[in-house]
């Protein structure tokens, strides 16, 4: 169970660009490899506790599951994989490690509302 | 209040463990050193194994070792008893080795006095997957009392890893493992993926493994050198 860490990162991530920015989180985007080796629930979790006594307590978090991509070198093209249990093309059934996408843990946007400046 | 808006920002959770570990990858190209880490659940043998390496290398090359642990240093005593210079890693509440703990201890290390670096993680199939650590080979090891379909339980960590060794062959007829199944589950998650079966108690594959280890040594040197 290491998504109470990388719940953490995620916080000081997107603290650091709302600060840089001068903008009020109000929920973060993440994109989610099924090969990232994280529990979409168990970070779901963690992330309100992470959250806890930080500029983005009370924040939302939104996880956009990306799924994994070959690409098949007998098709020549880029095939959806249906199962992690099976990396061969869904469609000819060659064997394939040529991995596109899957592996994403990224803080891809975040939902802000600019801080009213002061009087 | 304003309307929320979306803003792209971009940024990869785990940059910080990436950008050290590259940064490590790039220290033990440049000193020679093969690095290899080794992933397991708990109990599979990850530390009977790595001693017998260790002790059989160490004729002909220089070694070392660390050893990531919840607690204990149990594990470093035990790798100790082969001669070679051996850390612990105590990671506390950590369920895995993270590169920056990994550079931590290698301070004052002399890398270029080295020819293999092993790093055995903490006893977890899963957490480990995430964590770059700057190895050349990530080594991951199933014993034949885990069942055949150890790999189709977690393949996320199988899928990362370069080459897997199954041990505990000595029990392998007690335990009615069936080597084919075992073999199509690591090839459905990983395709092409190297296996060596051998057992570390009996010495049975251990030098077809090490021949492999020689030949990965010559092979980083020479693209090092290029």
């Amino acid at each position: 169970m290491h998504e109470l860490s990388i719940a953490m990162g995620i916080v000081e991530a997107a603290t650091e660009e709302a600060q840089r920015r001068g903008v009020q989180v109000s929920a973060v985007h993440l994109r989610l490899g099924a090969l990232s080796g994280v529990v979409k629930d168990a970070l779901l979790f963690s992330y309100e506790v992470a959250c806890e006594d930080t500029p983005l307590a009370g924040s939302k978090l939104i996880v956009e599951d990306v799924p994994i991509v070959i690409h098949c070198p007998a098709c020549k093209e880029n095939k959806t994989l249906i199962s992690l249990q099976s990396f061969t093309c869904p469609d000819c059934g060659t064997p394939t490690m040529n991995i596109v996408r899957g592996k994403e843990l990224e803080v891809f946007a975040l939902e802000v509302e600019d801080e009213e400046v002061a009087q | 209040m304003t309307e929320p808006r979306l803003v792209e920002v971009r940024r990869n959770v785990l940059k910080q463990n990436d950008v050290i570990a590259r940064a490590l990858r790039e220290e033990f190209r440049a000193a020679g050193v093969f690095v290899v880490s080794l992933v397991s659940s708990p109990g599979s043998g990850k530390t009977t194994f790595l001693e017998k390496v260790l002790t059989q290398l160490q004729p002909q090359y220089r070694v070392a070792a660390l050893v990531g642990d919840l607690a204990t240093e149990n594990d470093a005593v035990r790798l100790a008893r082969s001669k070679a210079p051996v850390k612990q890693i105590t990671t506390g509440t950590l369920c895995h080795l993270e590169a920056a703990m990994v550079q931590n201890a290698l301070q004052g290390w002399e890398l270029n006095k080295l020819d293999y670096l092993f790093i055995e993680n903490v006893g977890n199939l899963v957490c480990p997957s995430s964590y770059d650590l700057g190895e050349s080979l990530r080594l991951v090891l199933m014993s034949v009392t885990e069942g055949e379909d150890k790999p189709l339980k977690y393949p996320t960590i199988f899928n990362s890893s370069d080459v897997a060794v199954i041990t505990k062959n000595e029990l392998a007829v007690a335990v009615e493992f069936d080597w084919e199944t075992a073999r199509k589950s690591i090839e459905s998650v990983r395709p092409g993926m190297q296996i060596f079966r051998l057992s570390a108690k009996t010495g049975e594959g251990m030098q077809g493994f090490q021949s492999y280890l020689s030949q990965r040594l010559a092979e980083h040197r020479a693209v090092a050198h290029t």
